[in-house]
């Protein structure tokens, strides 16, 4: 029962990161019907959001410290961070070891602005073209949006530590009355949980109560009908582009101290994201959170010793061989509507 | 007996009634035409025929064979070609090659693996397709990009194809509609001369009365998923029935 | 000729001739001189250009046929190396039964796949080839390299080992892939004043190959049943309701391209032996993609150039250094010489993939007939030029389709 549990929660993490690129995926695909395979690279991008804010605020002056001499006697050059210098050092020191959290206000106008330049300037060209060349085009899109961040960071995978205070695990299972260290689970897996389940309501209660949510939903539902109401649907798509762009953007900028950022974690995530989406149902936002959900749980489990030694490598290939028994029992997927997507 | 039986079908979507309890027989070597109001079900019973929607219950037979539950291609196989309300053509193929791959279709079946014969060999059926356009008035296209003619090329290019197939019975699905009145008697001129020509069963779906009255031998009304009468077209003009249901609507 | 009209006999004469003389043509500069790094009849990479090229040819026939957009190709292409490394390992190293095994097994591992995605179409059949290239390479990667039943040899890759049984293998054979005898890498060079022309005897095998695969295409092309794959296409539905079975048509253009696919493979172990699992990484199906479309989609011609060009640039661009970008700019002042490297500067060498996404970008966006489009562009701009003066105006006579293999 504890194990079981254990690897529910072990599959969350993965989990939500599938579950947020997926729903992006989804309103794109539902408003603008496009089918954007840079979204992984979207992901990528808020990673590297939160390594750049890192080196931002690592940025430091040298001075000399008389005092301390190395082991020549030379005085030492000291770095100090210019936050430091400027907000004190306990504060400034504190604001560098929350680089990631704090990272989430840096991104949210950086992945506004990506997803708004995007949109405007290259897929709003592509509303009419098949969706081949949308696939294409979002391709070669991907491909040079990560390569540009492996010209700037390199190709190596950069640490973004959690702040202090959430690094460790914490005893869940005696919470819920199971014996000590049965369910040992790290604090910032919790975190990323929290943070997407925040996500994923917020998007939710975005588009279930506000006049812009209700024509956005009217327009994945009928685009034509909505634009014959004389409302301008292109530009609240554009919006919702860059709404998108941002769920993904932060998703990966928490998932750093999870899994430190590389320049091709957007295309990793990417293929698996598509087969959530597929899983999930075409169009669908909630498949898509549930099959996110279902599949990084299910991940977790063909993870376990007992699974891999079984059949080896199992968990790489769990997910495919679902959505490949899911897209021909169910071609719809979980939750798809009928007639998206369908010839 | 009919080359084209249906009986007591029903279709539902959801709770909304789309067919109940039709009816329909029609005779070989006859024009058929089914009228009627905007969500009558025309559409619903046309798609029922060719094999688009499985009815609920009911039965749909096609010269003596049951037609449902079979896929499109196989009815077409069977004999039944349909042309549709916006002409479904091979855009991107020229009005030469569209024309040869119903009379392929004809020969070779559903599917046939001919991958290293030569199109430019098949003599016969270059021959055959040749004829047809001329019988079509479009011998000069026959180079042409399909999706670079006019509209009422593209019909007639559709209605070419599926002659070609030489089927024992045609469906037309509102021929006619979106043309300018010129072109509508162009094709009422040509479906006569079909008629004229060949033994064939039509069974045409039309709104334009001026068609369905120039055309049909029989005549079926639906109303709201089901037939309200089927007769000749004279007596269709005065049943006080048909007018109130539809005619009496549109006029 | 063989059956083909003029048209498409004057084109396979044209790749014949320029095939076999690829060695001269390939190298146009003397060997010392300071164009030579443009040179690119080296066997190696020659080899490269013939191999991509029957990948594309193959790709082509489902992609610029059907419309069917598959990005699992790569996965073929490595089945049929896999399979052609484990007849050297068992067999011997004669390339002929490696070969024709790599066809055969890509062949059945096609049907299967075919089978499963084409049951879907659009962009679902896409993410299932998606799908299933990924889960191939996983497969190979890891899942079929253990110490219990090690088929792919892992992250190392698979490759002949000296306790390899090679059952038919002889002394008197060479060590290395052969054709009854005659080793692959064996290359006569040919010496003409400042010039060098290497004749490698791998290189004309791929070539002589490739020719009768692109025979094959022509024949496809212009058979009913190249012309039912085009309707595929253009309008399944008229398809349906015209008696064809379209099922049946895609999944042989499937099979096809993936045979086409295994062949490659079964070549690139043939000529190195050697099958490693990133061969089957979706992004090298992407590249197969990429050369399809920069050449030209469903033209004959245009996935040979499309693999050609890629396969060149590959080469060049990562040859370049910031040295050689400073020899090149030395004529221009100092100060705009350093801007100009530094504005080049991240699309060679390593950059290449960058170059490359944005040609991809490029192509799709301002050209998507690809170089056989922008070839037409060119010589009917160039003949507008010409007949500017003629009264009669072409555009009013009604449009002719472009014949398909031009």
């Amino acid at each position: 029962m504890d194990a079981l549990l254990l690897q529910i929660l072990n599959g969350l993490d993965k989990g939500s990161a599938y579950a947020l690129i997926a729903l992006g995926l989804t309103l794109i695909f539902g408003t603008l019907g496009v089918v954007n395979f840079a979204h992984g690279a979207l992901f990528m991008i808020g990673a590297f959001c939160a390594v750049t804010l890192q080196r931002i605020l690592n940025l430091s002056f040298e001075t000399i410290d008389e005092t301390q001499k190395d082991f020549l006697g030379n005085p030492l050059k000291v770095k100090t961070p210019y936050v430091e210098s400027w907000f004190g050092p306990d504060l400034g020191s504190s604001i560098i070891d929350w680089s990631v959290p704090l990272a989430i206000l840096f991104a949210i106008p950086v992945m506004l602005f990506v997803g708004y330049a995007m949109e405007r300037g290259l897929i709003k060209h592509f509303y009419k073209r098949p969706h081949a060349d949308q696939i294409l085009v979002t391709f070669g899109l991907a491909i040079v949006l990560q390569e540009v961040v492996k010209y700037f960071f390199g190709a190596n995978p950069i640490q973004t530590p959690e702040p202090d205070m959430l690094r460790g695990s914490v005893d869940l299972g005696v919470a819920v009355g199971f014996q000590a260290n049965a369910i040992i689970y790290p604090i910032w897996r919790l975190v990323y949980f929290f943070f997407s389940v925040a996500i994923i309501g917020g998007i939710f209660s975005f588009l279930q109560f506000t006049t812009f949510g209700m024509v956005v939903r009217a327009g994945m539902a009928d685009r034509e009908t909505v634009g014959l109401l004389g409302i301008n649907i292109d530009r609240r798509f554009t919006i919702m582009f860059g709404v998108a762009a941002s769920v993904a953007g932060l998703a990966g900028v928490m998932y750093g101290p999870l899994n430190p950022p590389n320049y091709h974690m957007g295309m990793d995530f990417l293929v698996l994201s598509f087969v959530v989406v597929v899983v999930g149902g075409m169009g669908s936002l909630p498949g898509a959170v549930l099959a996110g959900f279902l599949l990084g749980i299910l991940e977790s489990f063909a993870s376990t010793t007992w699974a891999t030694t079984t059949i080896p490598g199992i968990n790489q290939i769990i997910i495919y061989l679902v959505a490949i028994i899911i897209l021909l029992t169910r071609p719809r997927g979980l939750m798809g509507r009928k007639g998206v997507m369908e010839d | 007996m009919g080359i084209l039986e249906v009986k007591n079908v029903n279709k539902n979507f959801g709770g909304l009634k789309a067919l109940s309890e039709v009816n329909l027989s029609v005779r070989e070597n006859t024009v058929h035409a089914i009228i009627g109001p905007n969500g009558a079900g025309k559409s619903t019973l046309l798609n029922c025929l060719v094999g688009k929607l499985i009815p609920d219950t009911g039965s749909v037979m096609f010269d003596g064979q049951s037609v449902l539950g079979r896929s499109p291609y196989e009815i077409n196989q069977m004999g039944i070609s349909r042309v549709f309300q916006t002409p479904e053509i091979f855009g991107d193929l020229t009005v030469m090659e569209n024309m040869l791959i119903p009379i392929f279709a004809r020969r070779d079946g559903a599917f046939r693996m001919h991958a290293f014969e030569s199109v430019a060999n098949e003599r016969e059926i270059i021959e055959q397709a040749e004829h047809v356009l001329e019988d079509m008035n479009m011998a000069d296209k026959r180079g042409m990009h399909a999706a670079s003619m006019s509209r009422g090329d593209k019909r007639r290019l559709e209605i070419g194809m599926c002659l070609s197939q030489e089927p024992r019975l045609l469906l037309l699905d509102e021929p006619t509609a979106g043309m300018a009145r010129a072109d509508t008697n162009n094709t009422i001129d040509l479906l006569k001369q079909i008629k004229q020509d060949r033994d064939i069963t039509i069974a045409i779906i039309e709104h334009d009365m001026h068609v369905v009255f120039s055309l049909a031998d029989r005549i079926t009304v639906l109303a709201q998923g089901t037939p309200l009468v089927e007769d000749d077209p004279q007596n269709i003009k005065g049943n006080p029935k048909v007018r109130e249901a539809y005619l009496g609507e549109s006029a | 000729m063989l059956g083909l009209d003029k048209k498409d006999a004057t084109l396979l004469i044209v790749v014949a001739v320029l095939t076999l003389c690829a060695p001269f043509i390939l190298n146009p500069f003397p060997t010392d001189s300071a164009m030579a790094q443009f040179n690119a009849g080296y066997p190696d990479l020659m080899q490269r250009f013939i191999i991509f090229g029957i990948f594309a040819i193959g790709y082509n026939i489902l992609f610029g046929l059907t419309g069917y957009l598959s990005f699992g190709h790569a996965a073929f292409l490595g089945v049929g190396s896999y399979s052609a490394v484990w007849i050297f390992k068992l067999f011997s190293y004669n390339v002929l039964p490696a070969i024709g095994l790599s066809v055969v097994v890509a062949a059945i591992f096609s049907l299967f796949i075919g089978f499963v995605s084409l049951r879907r179409s659009g962009i679902y059949f896409s993410i299932l080839t998606l799908a299933f290239a990924q889960m191939s390479f996983a497969l190979a990667y890891s899942v079929l390299s253990n110490p219990k039943f090690n088929l792919t040899n892992g992250e190392t890759g698979l490759q002949v080992y000296a306790d390899d049984p090679q059952w038919f293998h002889r002394d008197s054979l060479p060590d290395l892939p052969h054709l009854f005898g005659l080793s692959m890498r064996s290359t006569y060079t040919l010496d003409v004043g400042a010039w060098s022309f290497d004749f490698n005897a791998g290189y004309y095998l791929c070539a002589v190959i490739m020719m009768v695969v692109f025979y094959l295409a022509i024949r496809i092309f212009r058979s009913p049943f190249g012309m039912m794959l085009r309707a595929v296409k253009s309008n399944q539905q008229r398809m349906n309701y015209t008696g064809l079975n379209t099922r049946p048509y895609t999944l042989a253009a499937f099979v096809i391209s993936g045979m086409y696919a295994g062949l490659a493979g079964g070549l690139m172990a043939a000529m190195d032996p050697l099958a490693g699992a990133e061969r089957m990484q979706w992004t090298a199906s992407g590249e197969v993609v990429l050369m399809t479309i920069l050449g030209g989609t469903g033209t004959l011609i245009g996935p040979i150039l499309g693999a050609g060009f890629i396969k060149y640039f590959e080469n060049i661009f990562s040859k370049i250094n910031d040295t050689v970008l400073h020899e090149w700019f030395a004529l221009l002042p100092d100060g705009i010489e350093d801007f100009m490297v530094f504005i080049v500067h991240p699309f060679i060498g390593k950059g290449w993939h960058l170059t490359l996404g944005l040609l991809f970008m490029l192509v799709v966006i301002f050209l998507p007939g690809g170089l056989v489009e922008g070839g037409q562009r060119l010589s009917r701009l160039l003949k507008r030029r010409g007949t500017k003066a003629k009264p009669e105006d072409s555009e009013h006579r009604p449009e002719e389709k472009p014949h398909v293999a031009e």
